[in-house]
Protein backbone atom coordinates (compact mmCIF):
# COMPACT_ATOMS: atom_id res chain seq x y z
CA UNK A 1 0.00 0.00 0.00
CA UNK A 2 1.96 3.25 -1.29
CA UNK A 3 -1.38 5.81 -1.16
CA UNK A 4 -3.42 6.09 2.06
CA UNK A 5 -5.95 8.39 1.41
CA UNK A 6 -7.48 10.57 4.70
CA UNK A 7 -11.15 10.44 5.28
CA UNK A 8 -12.58 13.96 4.17
CA UNK A 9 -15.70 15.47 3.41
CA UNK A 10 -15.89 15.29 -0.21
CA UNK A 11 -16.48 18.28 -2.02
CA UNK A 12 -18.13 17.33 -5.56
CA UNK A 13 -22.40 19.37 -3.52
CA UNK A 14 -24.41 22.30 -4.41
CA UNK B 1 -5.37 20.08 -9.88
CA UNK B 2 -3.59 18.52 -6.87
CA UNK B 3 -0.39 20.16 -4.61
CA UNK B 4 2.39 18.16 -4.01
CA UNK B 5 4.34 19.12 -1.14
CA UNK B 6 6.66 17.29 1.48
CA UNK B 7 7.06 18.26 4.77
CA UNK B 8 8.21 16.57 8.61
CA UNK B 9 9.04 13.42 6.71
CA UNK B 10 5.43 13.08 5.14
CA UNK B 11 4.78 12.98 1.21
CA UNK B 12 1.44 14.92 1.15
CA UNK B 13 -0.91 15.23 -2.33
CA UNK B 14 -4.02 17.23 -1.80
CA UNK B 15 -6.78 17.17 -4.58
CA UNK B 16 -7.62 20.56 -4.74
CA UNK B 17 -11.42 20.07 -5.68
CA UNK B 18 -12.38 17.29 -4.28
CA UNK B 19 -10.65 18.21 -0.97
CA UNK B 20 -9.13 14.71 -0.89
CA UNK B 21 -5.41 14.47 1.05
CA UNK B 22 -3.58 11.40 0.64
CA UNK B 23 -0.39 10.64 2.46
CA UNK B 24 1.89 8.68 -0.17
CA UNK B 25 5.45 7.14 0.05
CA UNK B 26 8.52 8.21 -2.21
CA UNK B 27 7.33 5.83 -5.72
CA UNK B 28 3.86 7.14 -5.44
CA UNK B 29 4.81 10.80 -5.09
CA UNK B 30 6.95 10.70 -7.89
CA UNK B 31 4.63 9.16 -10.21
CA UNK B 32 1.52 11.02 -9.03
CA UNK B 33 3.63 14.65 -10.03
CA UNK B 34 4.43 13.05 -13.24
CA UNK B 35 1.19 11.08 -14.64
CA UNK B 36 -1.30 14.03 -16.18
CA UNK B 37 1.19 15.09 -18.34
CA UNK B 38 3.62 12.18 -18.87
CA UNK B 39 3.38 9.21 -21.25
CA UNK B 40 2.94 6.54 -19.02
CA UNK B 41 5.75 4.11 -20.51
CA UNK B 42 7.99 7.55 -19.75
CA UNK B 43 7.03 7.15 -16.30
CA UNK B 44 7.64 3.42 -15.73
CA UNK B 45 11.15 3.37 -17.63
CA UNK B 46 12.15 6.34 -15.76
CA UNK B 47 10.81 5.01 -11.50
CA UNK B 48 12.64 1.52 -12.64
CA UNK B 49 16.31 3.39 -13.05
CA UNK B 50 15.38 6.05 -9.96
CA UNK B 51 14.53 2.97 -8.02
CA UNK B 52 16.90 0.35 -9.56
CA UNK B 53 18.39 -0.18 -5.76
CA UNK B 54 14.76 -0.54 -4.33
CA UNK B 55 13.89 -4.17 -4.26
CA UNK B 56 10.40 -3.39 -3.50
CA UNK B 57 9.97 -1.32 -6.93
CA UNK B 58 9.08 -3.51 -9.77
CA UNK B 59 7.05 -3.17 -13.10
CA UNK B 60 4.63 -4.74 -11.26
CA UNK B 61 4.25 -2.31 -8.42
CA UNK B 62 4.40 0.85 -10.52
CA UNK B 63 1.83 -0.41 -12.67
CA UNK B 64 -0.26 -1.40 -9.09
CA UNK B 65 0.56 2.64 -8.18
CA UNK B 66 -1.30 3.54 -11.92
CA UNK B 67 -4.41 1.51 -10.82
CA UNK B 68 -4.43 2.94 -7.52
CA UNK B 69 -4.52 6.25 -9.17
CA UNK B 70 -7.20 5.49 -11.61
CA UNK B 71 -9.20 4.37 -8.51
CA UNK B 72 -8.92 7.26 -7.01
CA UNK B 73 -9.51 9.35 -10.27
CA UNK B 74 -12.75 7.42 -10.39
CA UNK B 75 -14.13 8.49 -7.36
CA UNK B 76 -12.91 11.69 -7.81
CA UNK B 77 -10.81 11.82 -5.24
CA UNK B 78 -7.88 12.53 -7.58
CA UNK B 79 -7.15 14.98 -9.99
CA UNK B 80 -10.20 15.65 -9.90
CA UNK B 81 -11.95 18.26 -12.40
CA UNK B 82 -13.41 21.70 -10.96
CA UNK B 83 -17.01 21.96 -10.92
CA UNK B 84 -17.64 24.62 -9.30
CA UNK B 85 -15.85 27.23 -11.36
CA UNK B 86 -18.44 27.77 -14.57
CA UNK B 87 -21.43 28.44 -11.45
CA UNK B 88 -19.52 31.33 -10.27
CA UNK B 89 -21.82 33.79 -12.00
CA UNK B 90 -24.93 31.91 -10.28
CA UNK B 91 -23.07 32.43 -7.12
CA UNK B 92 -23.02 36.03 -7.83
CA UNK B 93 -26.74 36.55 -8.02
CA UNK B 94 -26.97 34.42 -4.93
CA UNK B 95 -29.96 35.32 -1.78
CA UNK B 96 -27.85 36.29 1.07
CA UNK B 97 -29.60 37.12 4.65
CA UNK B 98 -27.13 38.92 7.64
CA UNK B 99 -25.81 36.28 10.03
CA UNK B 100 -23.78 38.13 11.81
CA UNK B 101 -23.02 42.20 13.12
CA UNK B 102 -20.20 43.51 15.07
CA UNK B 103 -21.06 46.20 17.12
CA UNK B 104 -18.38 48.87 17.60
CA UNK B 105 -19.79 49.42 20.78
CA UNK B 106 -16.71 51.84 21.81
CA UNK B 107 -14.58 54.45 19.43
CA UNK B 108 -12.04 54.86 21.81
CA UNK B 109 -9.56 52.63 24.07
CA UNK B 110 -7.66 52.57 27.13
CA UNK B 111 -4.63 51.38 25.12
CA UNK B 112 -2.16 53.08 22.78
CA UNK B 113 -0.99 50.14 20.29
CA UNK B 114 1.41 51.23 18.06
CA UNK B 115 0.21 48.95 15.38
CA UNK B 116 -3.52 49.23 15.58
CA UNK B 117 -5.82 49.42 12.28
CA UNK B 118 -7.93 50.97 14.31
CA UNK B 119 -6.05 53.91 15.46
CA UNK B 120 -6.11 53.89 18.73
CA UNK B 121 -9.73 52.51 18.31
CA UNK B 122 -11.18 55.77 16.83
CA UNK B 123 -10.83 54.68 13.04
CA UNK B 124 -9.52 58.12 12.03
CA UNK B 125 -12.49 59.64 13.43
CA UNK B 126 -14.19 60.88 16.89
CA UNK B 127 -14.23 59.04 20.16
CA UNK B 128 -17.81 57.96 20.57
CA UNK B 129 -19.77 55.04 22.86
CA UNK B 130 -22.71 53.36 21.44
CA UNK B 131 -25.51 54.49 23.32
CA UNK B 132 -28.27 51.25 24.16
CA UNK B 133 -30.96 52.66 21.75
CA UNK B 134 -28.12 52.15 18.79
CA UNK B 135 -27.62 48.75 20.32
CA UNK B 136 -30.85 48.28 20.66
CA UNK B 137 -32.11 48.91 17.05
CA UNK B 138 -29.02 47.17 15.76
CA UNK B 139 -30.32 43.84 17.23
CA UNK B 140 -33.78 44.35 15.64
CA UNK B 141 -32.23 45.16 12.45
CA UNK B 142 -30.12 41.68 12.67
CA UNK B 143 -33.30 39.94 13.52
CA UNK B 144 -35.40 41.68 10.55
CA UNK B 145 -32.59 41.01 7.59
CA UNK B 146 -31.56 37.52 8.86
CA UNK B 147 -34.91 35.56 7.52
CA UNK B 148 -34.98 32.05 8.66
CA UNK B 149 -31.59 31.61 10.28
CA UNK B 150 -32.11 30.30 13.31
CA UNK B 151 -28.10 31.24 15.35
CA UNK B 152 -27.16 34.99 15.02
CA UNK B 153 -23.61 36.26 15.87
CA UNK B 154 -23.26 39.87 17.38
CA UNK B 155 -19.36 40.31 18.76
CA UNK B 156 -18.77 43.63 20.69
CA UNK B 157 -15.62 45.30 19.49
CA UNK B 158 -14.03 48.45 19.23
CA UNK B 159 -11.71 50.30 20.32
CA UNK B 160 -11.77 48.66 23.79
CA UNK B 161 -15.44 47.00 23.93
CA UNK B 162 -15.06 46.65 27.83
CA UNK B 163 -14.91 50.81 27.44
CA UNK B 164 -18.60 50.52 27.33
CA UNK B 165 -19.96 47.99 28.86
CA UNK B 166 -22.99 49.39 30.59
CA UNK B 167 -24.67 48.92 27.10
CA UNK B 168 -22.95 45.70 26.04
CA UNK B 169 -25.11 44.47 29.08
CA UNK B 170 -27.92 45.78 28.18
CA UNK B 171 -27.72 44.90 24.66
CA UNK B 172 -27.37 41.38 25.53
CA UNK B 173 -30.08 41.07 27.78
CA UNK B 174 -32.37 43.21 24.97
CA UNK B 175 -31.56 40.14 22.84
CA UNK B 176 -32.19 37.50 25.37
CA UNK B 177 -35.84 38.73 26.06
CA UNK B 178 -36.68 39.07 22.40
CA UNK B 179 -34.70 35.74 20.98
CA UNK B 180 -37.70 33.18 21.51
CA UNK B 181 -40.15 35.49 20.27
CA UNK B 182 -38.16 35.45 16.63
CA UNK B 183 -36.79 31.80 17.20
CA UNK B 184 -33.23 32.71 17.30
CA UNK B 185 -30.46 32.15 19.05
CA UNK B 186 -27.61 34.97 19.92
CA UNK B 187 -23.87 33.69 20.35
CA UNK B 188 -22.24 36.66 21.76
CA UNK B 189 -18.32 37.13 21.37
CA UNK B 190 -16.33 40.10 23.13
CA UNK B 191 -12.51 40.98 21.96
CA UNK B 192 -10.70 42.93 25.01
CA UNK B 193 -7.05 44.12 25.67
CA UNK B 194 -7.96 42.67 29.37
CA UNK B 195 -7.63 46.31 30.83
CA UNK B 196 -11.03 46.48 32.49
CA UNK B 197 -11.54 42.74 33.67
CA UNK B 198 -12.96 41.83 36.69
CA UNK B 199 -15.21 39.59 38.50
CA UNK B 200 -18.20 41.05 37.22
CA UNK B 201 -17.12 41.40 33.82
CA UNK B 202 -16.25 37.54 33.94
CA UNK B 203 -19.08 36.39 35.19
CA UNK B 204 -20.92 38.00 32.62
CA UNK B 205 -19.18 36.66 29.94
CA UNK B 206 -19.44 33.11 31.58
CA UNK B 207 -22.73 33.43 31.16
CA UNK B 208 -23.52 35.22 28.04
CA UNK B 209 -20.17 35.04 25.92
CA UNK B 210 -20.03 32.06 23.44
CA UNK B 211 -16.36 32.96 22.80
CA UNK B 212 -14.13 35.58 24.28
CA UNK B 213 -11.10 36.74 22.29
CA UNK B 214 -7.91 38.27 24.59
CA UNK B 215 -5.09 40.54 23.12
CA UNK B 216 -1.54 39.78 24.42
CA UNK B 217 1.38 39.54 22.15
CA UNK B 218 3.39 36.91 24.23
CA UNK B 219 6.55 37.48 26.17
CA UNK B 220 6.77 40.66 28.65
CA UNK B 221 9.31 42.37 26.08
CA UNK B 222 7.44 41.81 22.65
CA UNK B 223 4.16 42.62 24.05
CA UNK B 224 5.22 45.85 25.82
CA UNK B 225 7.13 47.18 22.64
CA UNK B 226 4.33 48.24 21.23
CA UNK B 227 0.56 47.82 22.89
CA UNK B 228 1.29 50.17 25.94
CA UNK B 229 -0.92 52.37 28.13
CA UNK B 230 -1.97 56.17 27.44
CA UNK B 231 0.95 57.39 29.53
CA UNK B 232 3.16 54.69 27.44
CA UNK B 233 3.76 52.28 29.79
CA UNK B 234 3.00 48.44 28.97
CA UNK B 235 0.67 47.13 29.66
CA UNK B 236 1.97 43.41 30.48
CA UNK B 237 2.37 43.03 33.64
CA UNK B 238 -1.72 44.62 34.37
CA UNK B 239 -3.52 41.82 31.97
CA UNK B 240 -1.37 38.84 32.58
CA UNK B 241 -2.89 38.28 35.90
CA UNK B 242 -6.37 39.49 34.74
CA UNK B 243 -6.04 37.06 31.97
CA UNK B 244 -5.26 34.14 34.30
CA UNK B 245 -8.00 34.76 36.38
CA UNK B 246 -10.47 35.14 33.47
CA UNK B 247 -9.23 31.90 31.74
CA UNK B 248 -9.55 30.14 35.41
CA UNK B 249 -13.04 30.65 35.84
CA UNK B 250 -13.84 30.38 31.86
CA UNK B 251 -14.19 26.63 32.29
CA UNK B 252 -15.26 24.91 29.28
CA UNK B 253 -16.17 27.63 27.37
CA UNK B 254 -14.40 29.30 24.40
CA UNK B 255 -12.02 31.28 24.58
CA UNK B 256 -8.16 32.59 22.75
CA UNK B 257 -5.37 34.25 23.36
CA UNK B 258 -4.61 36.58 20.21
CA UNK B 259 -1.27 37.83 19.67
CA UNK B 260 0.26 39.82 16.79
CA UNK B 261 4.01 39.68 15.70
CA UNK B 262 5.59 41.78 13.94
CA UNK B 263 9.20 42.12 12.37
CA UNK B 264 10.47 42.67 15.83
CA UNK B 265 9.60 39.12 16.90
CA UNK B 266 10.21 37.47 13.55
CA UNK B 267 10.93 34.77 15.94
CA UNK B 268 7.04 34.31 17.10
CA UNK B 269 6.38 31.00 18.08
CA UNK B 270 8.45 31.97 21.39
CA UNK B 271 5.51 34.01 22.25
CA UNK B 272 3.45 31.02 21.65
CA UNK B 273 5.14 28.90 23.78
CA UNK B 274 5.25 31.58 26.22
CA UNK B 275 1.88 32.08 26.41
CA UNK B 276 1.18 27.89 26.91
CA UNK B 277 3.35 28.52 29.88
CA UNK B 278 1.37 31.06 31.32
CA UNK B 279 -1.30 28.28 31.31
CA UNK B 280 -2.95 29.47 28.07
CA UNK B 281 -3.74 26.67 25.30
CA UNK B 282 -6.32 28.25 23.13
CA UNK B 283 -4.05 30.69 20.91
CA UNK B 284 -3.38 32.64 17.82
CA UNK B 285 -0.92 35.36 16.61
CA UNK B 286 -1.95 36.90 13.43
CA UNK B 287 1.15 38.59 11.44
CA UNK B 288 0.46 42.47 11.41
CA UNK B 289 -0.76 44.37 8.44
CA UNK B 290 0.29 47.84 7.70
CA UNK B 291 1.84 49.85 5.44
CA UNK B 292 5.35 48.62 4.27
CA UNK B 293 7.29 51.76 5.51
CA UNK B 294 6.24 51.47 9.38
CA UNK B 295 9.68 50.06 11.49
CA UNK B 296 7.53 46.91 12.16
CA UNK B 297 6.66 45.59 9.14
CA UNK B 298 7.08 42.64 7.97
CA UNK B 299 9.86 41.74 4.88
CA UNK B 300 10.30 39.66 2.11
CA UNK B 301 13.29 38.46 4.19
CA UNK B 302 11.52 37.56 6.75
CA UNK B 303 9.74 35.10 4.93
CA UNK B 304 11.98 32.16 5.31
CA UNK B 305 11.98 32.59 8.73
CA UNK B 306 8.49 33.05 9.23
CA UNK B 307 7.75 29.88 7.26
CA UNK B 308 10.84 27.83 9.28
CA UNK B 309 8.45 28.90 12.56
CA UNK B 310 5.34 27.81 11.41
CA UNK B 311 6.62 24.57 10.86
CA UNK B 312 8.46 24.49 14.11
CA UNK B 313 5.50 24.86 15.76
CA UNK B 314 3.44 22.44 14.10
CA UNK B 315 6.13 19.27 15.12
CA UNK B 316 6.19 21.38 18.68
CA UNK B 317 2.18 21.02 18.70
CA UNK B 318 2.28 17.20 17.48
CA UNK B 319 5.04 16.46 20.34
CA UNK B 320 2.66 18.10 22.67
CA UNK B 321 -0.19 16.35 21.56
CA UNK B 322 1.55 12.71 22.41
CA UNK B 323 2.97 13.99 25.79
CA UNK B 324 -1.30 14.70 26.65
CA UNK B 325 -0.65 18.59 27.33
CA UNK B 326 -1.92 19.68 23.59
CA UNK B 327 -2.33 23.05 23.18
CA UNK B 328 -4.34 24.88 19.59
CA UNK B 329 -3.33 27.47 17.12
CA UNK B 330 -6.18 29.18 15.06
CA UNK B 331 -4.36 28.15 11.89
CA UNK B 332 -4.34 24.94 12.48
CA UNK B 333 -7.95 24.24 12.97
CA UNK B 334 -8.71 22.16 10.11
CA UNK B 335 -11.47 20.05 10.70
CA UNK B 336 -10.85 17.34 7.34
CA UNK B 337 -13.66 15.32 7.68
CA UNK B 338 -16.77 17.29 8.97
CA UNK B 339 -15.58 20.49 7.56
CA UNK B 340 -18.01 23.60 6.40
CA UNK B 341 -19.86 23.02 3.24
CA UNK B 342 -18.75 24.31 -0.87
CA UNK B 343 -20.52 27.17 -0.59
CA UNK B 344 -19.37 28.31 2.92
CA UNK B 345 -15.00 27.51 1.16
CA UNK B 346 -16.03 29.62 -1.52
CA UNK B 347 -17.80 32.59 -0.17
CA UNK B 348 -15.24 32.81 2.74
CA UNK B 349 -15.95 35.01 5.89
CA UNK B 350 -19.25 36.46 4.59
CA UNK B 351 -18.27 40.50 5.06
CA UNK B 352 -20.33 43.03 3.16
CA UNK B 353 -23.31 40.50 2.60
CA UNK B 354 -24.02 37.74 5.46
CA UNK B 355 -21.70 39.95 8.04
CA UNK B 356 -21.40 43.64 8.53
CA UNK B 357 -20.11 46.26 11.08
CA UNK B 358 -21.98 48.72 12.88
CA UNK B 359 -20.64 52.24 14.32
CA UNK B 360 -21.35 53.96 16.92
CA UNK B 361 -23.47 55.90 15.11
CA UNK B 362 -25.62 53.10 13.49
CA UNK B 363 -23.72 52.89 10.49
CA UNK B 364 -23.10 49.98 8.55
CA UNK B 365 -19.86 49.14 7.18
CA UNK B 366 -18.90 45.30 5.26
CA UNK B 367 -16.48 44.76 8.17
CA UNK B 368 -14.47 46.12 11.07
CA UNK B 369 -11.92 47.12 8.85
CA UNK B 370 -13.65 48.87 6.28
CA UNK B 371 -15.07 50.99 9.19
CA UNK B 372 -13.88 54.81 8.45
CA UNK B 373 -13.72 54.59 4.78
CA UNK B 374 -17.39 56.55 3.63
CA UNK B 375 -16.66 55.05 0.34
CA UNK B 376 -17.50 51.82 1.91
CA UNK B 377 -20.71 52.68 3.93
CA UNK B 378 -23.31 50.39 2.97
CA UNK B 379 -26.11 52.57 4.81
CA UNK B 380 -27.54 52.38 8.56
CA UNK B 381 -29.39 50.23 11.12
CA UNK B 382 -32.47 52.82 10.74
CA UNK B 383 -33.05 52.99 7.25
CA UNK B 384 -31.37 49.62 5.87
CA UNK B 385 -28.86 48.67 3.24
CA UNK B 386 -29.11 50.95 0.63
CA UNK B 387 -25.38 50.67 -0.96
CA UNK B 388 -26.07 47.76 -3.40
CA UNK B 389 -23.45 48.97 -5.51
CA UNK B 390 -21.09 48.06 -2.32
CA UNK B 391 -22.70 44.87 -1.64
CA UNK B 392 -22.46 43.43 -4.60
CA UNK B 393 -18.92 44.16 -4.88
CA UNK B 394 -18.29 42.09 -2.13
CA UNK B 395 -20.51 39.19 -3.44
CA UNK B 396 -18.77 38.40 -5.93
CA UNK B 397 -15.65 38.48 -3.70
CA UNK B 398 -14.89 35.21 -3.71
CA UNK B 399 -12.43 32.14 -4.46
CA UNK B 400 -12.85 32.54 -7.71
CA UNK B 401 -12.82 36.47 -8.20
CA UNK B 402 -9.29 36.86 -9.32
CA UNK B 403 -6.89 36.00 -11.86
CA UNK B 404 -4.50 35.60 -9.70
CA UNK B 405 -6.36 32.43 -7.91
CA UNK B 406 -6.56 31.00 -10.72
CA UNK B 407 -4.08 28.65 -10.41
CA UNK B 408 -3.65 28.78 -7.08
CA UNK B 409 -3.60 25.07 -4.62
CA UNK B 410 -5.24 26.76 -1.63
CA UNK B 411 -8.25 28.96 -2.94
CA UNK B 412 -10.92 27.10 -1.21
CA UNK B 413 -9.14 27.15 2.31
CA UNK B 414 -8.33 30.90 2.14
CA UNK B 415 -11.63 31.57 -0.27
CA UNK B 416 -9.71 34.10 -2.02
CA UNK B 417 -8.69 35.65 0.92
CA UNK B 418 -9.03 38.83 3.47
CA UNK B 419 -11.02 41.89 1.04
CA UNK B 420 -9.55 44.09 3.60
CA UNK B 421 -6.40 43.02 3.01
CA UNK B 422 -6.78 42.84 -0.47
CA UNK B 423 -8.26 46.71 -0.60
CA UNK B 424 -5.02 47.68 1.86
CA UNK B 425 -2.67 46.21 -0.35
CA UNK B 426 -3.72 46.76 -3.61
CA UNK B 427 -6.54 49.45 -3.17
CA UNK B 428 -8.92 46.87 -4.74
CA UNK B 429 -10.92 44.53 -2.52
CA UNK B 430 -10.67 41.86 -5.29
CA UNK B 431 -6.70 42.30 -5.60
CA UNK B 432 -4.54 39.59 -4.11
CA UNK B 433 -2.19 40.24 -0.73
CA UNK B 434 0.69 38.33 -1.70
CA UNK B 435 2.61 38.21 1.31
CA UNK B 436 -0.72 37.29 2.99
CA UNK B 437 -1.11 34.32 0.45
CA UNK B 438 2.40 33.07 1.37
CA UNK B 439 1.76 32.87 4.81
CA UNK B 440 -1.57 31.11 4.47
CA UNK B 441 -0.09 28.86 1.90
CA UNK B 442 2.43 27.87 4.90
CA UNK B 443 0.17 27.55 7.45
CA UNK B 444 -2.52 25.21 5.63
CA UNK B 445 0.40 22.81 4.54
CA UNK B 446 1.75 22.85 8.40
CA UNK B 447 -2.04 22.44 9.21
CA UNK B 448 -3.00 19.54 6.67
CA UNK B 449 0.53 17.96 7.41
CA UNK B 450 -0.53 18.18 11.58
CA UNK B 451 -3.62 15.80 9.84
CA UNK B 452 -1.55 13.31 8.00
CA UNK B 453 0.37 12.81 11.16
CA UNK B 454 -2.01 12.46 13.50
CA UNK B 455 -3.76 9.92 11.12
CA UNK B 456 -0.85 7.68 10.91
CA UNK B 457 -0.17 7.61 14.90
CA UNK B 458 -3.22 6.21 15.00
Amino acid sequence: KRINTLATRILVQT
Amino acid sequence: MIHAYKLNGYNIIVDVFSGSVHSVDELAYDIITLYENTPKQQILDQMLKKYKDDKTVNTQEILDVFSDIEELKKNKQLFTEDTFGGKAFDFKNRNTVIKALCLHVAHTCNLNCEYCFASQGKYHGERALMTYEVGKRAIDFLIENSGTRHNLEVDFFGGEPLMNFEVVKQIVAYARSIEKKYNKNFRFTLTTNGMNLNDEVTEFCNKEMDNVVLSLDGRKEIHDLTRKTIGGVGSYDIIVPKFQAFVKKRGNKSYYMRGTFTHNNTDFTNDIFHMADLGFKELSMEPVVCKPTEPYALTEQDLPILFEQYEILAKEMLKREKEGNPITFYHYMLDLKNGPCIYKRISGCGSGTEYMAVTPWGELFPCHQFVGKPEYSLGNIFDGVTNKEVVNKFKNCNAYARKDCTTCWAKLYCSGGCAANAYNATGDITGVYEYGCKLFKKRIECAIMMQVAKNQNK
